[in-house]
């Protein structure tokens, strides 16, 4: 059981979301959108959306400083763990309240709101489950072990195991140990990601960082192949005769 | 000098009747589609109005289009591209359905559905958004031949604008009203601000006739474009979640027809050419500081393809001679740039707009009859211009930044082409000065009646294919890549490249022809069918004996196969 949630599981999703990502890219370009919904409702999404993005990008932010930075590193600079717990454990609180005020938000909105409640897809019925499972559990997971009864430090337990997945070796036996709520937090996230390239999702693979180094005005050739010439793209094989 | 060709667009509002054909085939041919329910890629407007969506001039709501800083650089009006990436996650200026309309169909069914009674059933209106009942309070056209203008008419941001000015030229009372059609498309402007704010990069302006469009596959739906086009002519597909806008019917121009709004046109009043113009000269152009001198400095911007160094430029730069030649028979070009008859819209939101209009001149010459004047009489008419029923300020607000001069000379210009030409009409010696007095001279004014009264279908559209440049690529295409016998177990398979069947590349037919031809000359075989992966070329079979290989061999397998010989 361990072997197969916290070895097999973090790689096969990792396996789907590349792989994923890269059929999806190939093969549905044109359903690589945001599929917004700002056209059918503004206000609400004003203030939803950027609440829960810009906390998201923190909570990320966050998890990468305290997945992938050891211990003995902040320990080395100073930081001792009592003064790291409580930085992290104040501003991790503050990126999670502002995310999952956005994420309520903007389900309200989605489920409140004729039009956009029409456009919404099973699919991404099945996406907001899984995002905001994922974001409540590891709240809660964060809230009942450092602010709660129970201390546990998951630099010694899930980030090792986490970086001991990258060099091949996953420590499970560390993953084991860590209690329940941060376990439930992990394999909802791993699922998550596995769902990711399937899902709207997506659009956060296409953030536009290159829009800050390109000229403004983009000139195209008129599509450089002759009609007929080289390859059709994918779904336009001619038919076998 | 970087020279580049435009297809531009210009439309006669003075034959304008408001009937919405184009606007209707253009929504036939594009946009009958959901989630694009709500878009007219053509739309025609009656001014004064609020438009469609509704008061999209009003670029202090919408921020559309550019501005220019204290520092005499262009910045788009909804902000640098920092700023504006930090607002992607909620756009914060873009219009909602109920600034364009929520689209609707009707309850068609209860008509034949309904229970037998005593009422006549009716189709009561549903919307196309949430499926329930709803009630229509505004359209694309609301406000069409000035429907409750008279109450709602100073929500046109170009009547307060006027009204800023001049107080008393505009008025919404029955007798003092005044009115004209605005069709209007996307712009194609040589400075979009639309692609500038695409944070994928997936609108492009083309490099050969400057239409404007939106990859598809690279829109990710950020919604930048809708809010940085200051026409609002960029639509979001709330269905499939991409940006879509006037594509000018490319598939149409590349094969040398007409847009489908210019073809369907009733009034024959669109005009659609190639201009050329200078793309190294457009951003200084676009920001120059005085708004009036906009209008001068875009016509500063095109080229003249009469001029010899143009046209050694312009095939320097790539553009074909059936482009220059096209260009040099404009009919666009001949009203923007020679008879200055055609203005820009909106020239002040700086994105250099290609589609322009020739301003209304009717109304004058019924005015100056019914006041029992001689209406066409060249003296009444020139000093009527500046009493025009259609206030001269109102349209200078439309199409030169508010500045009256170009808009009056433009109106003179016709006006000396109506009174010329009735005297011509009547058998009269035509009046040489009027035209002079607008700086033309008779045969000119000749000219301008030809091109705007009887408008020659094949003088107001001179679009040069998209083809004939190319035709040596096309040559190749029109062929296919390999053999067509050329399958996996067909007659012609055969290996081809060093590793086998399609291995290597397909030898460019114009190449087989070349050495096909070259060795018809020196060989003296018919054709050479003995070289290695040889096939026989029809294109240059001198007709001499059947070649080997000409037909594919027998298969003595399939001579007993009965599907064979049931045929």
């Amino acid at each position: 059981m361990n072997t197969m949630l916290w070895a097999v599981l973090p790689y096969l999703s990792l396996v789907v979301l590349i792989g994923g990502t890269v059929w999806r890219h190939r093969y549905d370009r044109f359903g690589w959108t945001t599929r917004s919904s700002q056209l059918y409702e503004s206000r609400l999404l004003r203030v939803g959306s950027p609440l829960f993005h810009y906390g998201l990008l923190f909570v990320v932010a966050g998890h990468v400083v305290g997945l992938l930075v050891p211990q003995s590193w902040t320990n080395a600079v100073g930081v001792g763990e009592h003064a790291y717990h409580v930085a992290a454990t104040a501003l991790g609180l503050a990126a999670a309240a502002a995310t999952i005020a956005g994420i309520v938000l903007l389900i309200r909105r989605r489920r409140t709101t004729g039009p956009v409640f029409l456009a919404t897809t099973r699919n991404d019925k099945l996406m907001y489950l899984f995002l905001a499972g994922t974001i409540l559990a590891g709240t809660a997971a964060t809230l009942w072990n450092t602010v709660g009864p129970h201390e546990h430090n998951y630099r010694e337990t899930i980030s090792p195991w986490f970086r001991s997945l990258s060099y091949l070796r996953p420590r499970t036996e560390l993953m084991a140990r860590a209690p329940i709520t941060y376990q439930v937090h992990v394999v909802l996230a791993m699922l998550l990601f596995a769902l990711f390239p399937f899902t709207r999702l997506v659009h956060a693979f296409s953030a536009p960082v290159g829009y800050l180094f390109r000229p403004y005005v983009v000139y195209r050739s008129r599509d450089a192949r002759p009609p007929g010439a080289g390859e059709p793209r994918p779904g336009w094989e001619p038919v076998d005769r | 000098m970087r020279v580049m060709a435009q297809i531009a667009m210009v439309m006669n509002l003075d034959k304008c009747i408001g009937c919405h054909t184009c606007s209707v085939t253009c929504k036939q041919t594009w946009t009958n589609r959901g989630g694009v329910e709500y878009a007219w890629f053509n739309n025609v407007e009656t001014r004064p109005g609020q438009g469609y969506p509704r008061r999209w001039q009003d670029q202090d709501t919408w921020q559309g289009g550019w501005r220019r800083n204290r520092r005499g650089r262009l910045r788009l009006a909804s902000g640098g591209r920092w700023h504006r990436l930090s607002r992607i996650f909620a756009n914060p200026r873009l219009p909602t359905i109920t600034d364009y309309y929520e689209p609707w169909t009707y309850d068609y069914r209860t008509l034949t559905d309904a229970p037998l009674g005593d009422d006549i059933p009716v189709a009561r209106p549903r919307s196309l958004l949430t499926g329930k009942p709803m009630e229509i309070t505004w359209s694309s056209n609301w406000d069409d031949d000035l429907g409750g203008t008279g109450e709602l008419g100073h929500l046109d941001p170009m009547v307060a604008r006027t009204r800023e000015k001049v107080a008393d030229r505009i008025r919404f009372e029955f007798e003092q009203t005044f009115m004209f059609y605005l069709p209007r498309i996307c712009e194609h402007c040589l400075n979009p601000s639309c692609v500038s704010a695409c944070p994928s990069g997936a609108m492009y302006k083309r490099v050969e006739d400057g239409i404007v469009l939106v990859d598809q596959d690279g829109c990710r739906g950020w919604r930048m474009c809708v809010t940085a086009c200051p026409y609002k002519k960029v639509y979001f597909n709330h269905k499939t979640g991409k940006a879509e806008k006037c594509t000018m019917c490319y598939p149409r121009i590349e094969v040398g027809l007409p847009t489908v709004c210019s073809e369907t046109c009733v009034g024959r009043l669109r005009y659609l050419g190639v201009l050329l113009y200078d793309a190294d000269a457009v951003l200084a152009a676009a920001s120059v500081e005085n708004e009036h001198d906009l209008y001068p400095a875009q016509l500063g911007v095109f080229l003249d393809p009469e001029d010899p160094a143009v046209r050694r430029a312009a095939e320097a730069a790539g553009i074909t001679h059936d482009w220059i030649e096209a260009a040099r028979r404009s009919p666009v070009r001949t009203l923007i740039a020679e008879y200055r008859v055609a203005l820009p819209l909106h020239p002040e939101f700086r994105t250099m707009p290609m589609v322009w209009y020739i301003p209304p001149l009717s109304p004058v010459v019924d005015a100056l009859t019914s006041t029992g004047h001689d209406g066409e009489d060249a003296g009444n008419l020139f000093g009527a211009i500046d009493t025009l029923r259609v206030p001269l300020e109102y349209l200078a607000e439309l199409f030169t930044a508010g500045d009256p001069a170009p808009v009056r000379a433009a109106l003179e210009r016709l006006a000396a082409m109506r009174s010329y030409m009735r005297a011509i009409n009547l058998d009269e010696e035509p009046d040489e000065a009027i035209p002079a007095r607008v700086g033309l001279t008779g045969t000119q004014v000749r000219d301008l009646y030809r091109l705007l009264a009887i408008a020659k279908y094949d003088e107001r559209y001179v679009i040069p294919t998209a083809a004939i440049g190319d035709a040596a690529r096309l040559e190749e295409s029109a062929l296919p890549d390999g053999c067509s016998l050329d399958f996996a177990g067909g007659p012609g398979m055969g290996g081809s490249g060093p590793f086998g069947e399609a291995s290597g590349r397909p030898v460019p037919v114009s190449v087989e022809n070349f050495h096909a031809l070259r060795d018809r000359g020196t060989a003296d075989r018919p054709a050479d069918t003995a070289g290695p992966g040889a096939r026989v070329n029809l294109l240059n079979w001198d007709g001499n004996g059947r070649p080997a290989g000409l037909f594919p061999p027998h298969d003595e397998a399939r001579r007993d196969d009965p599907g064979e010989t049931d045929r």
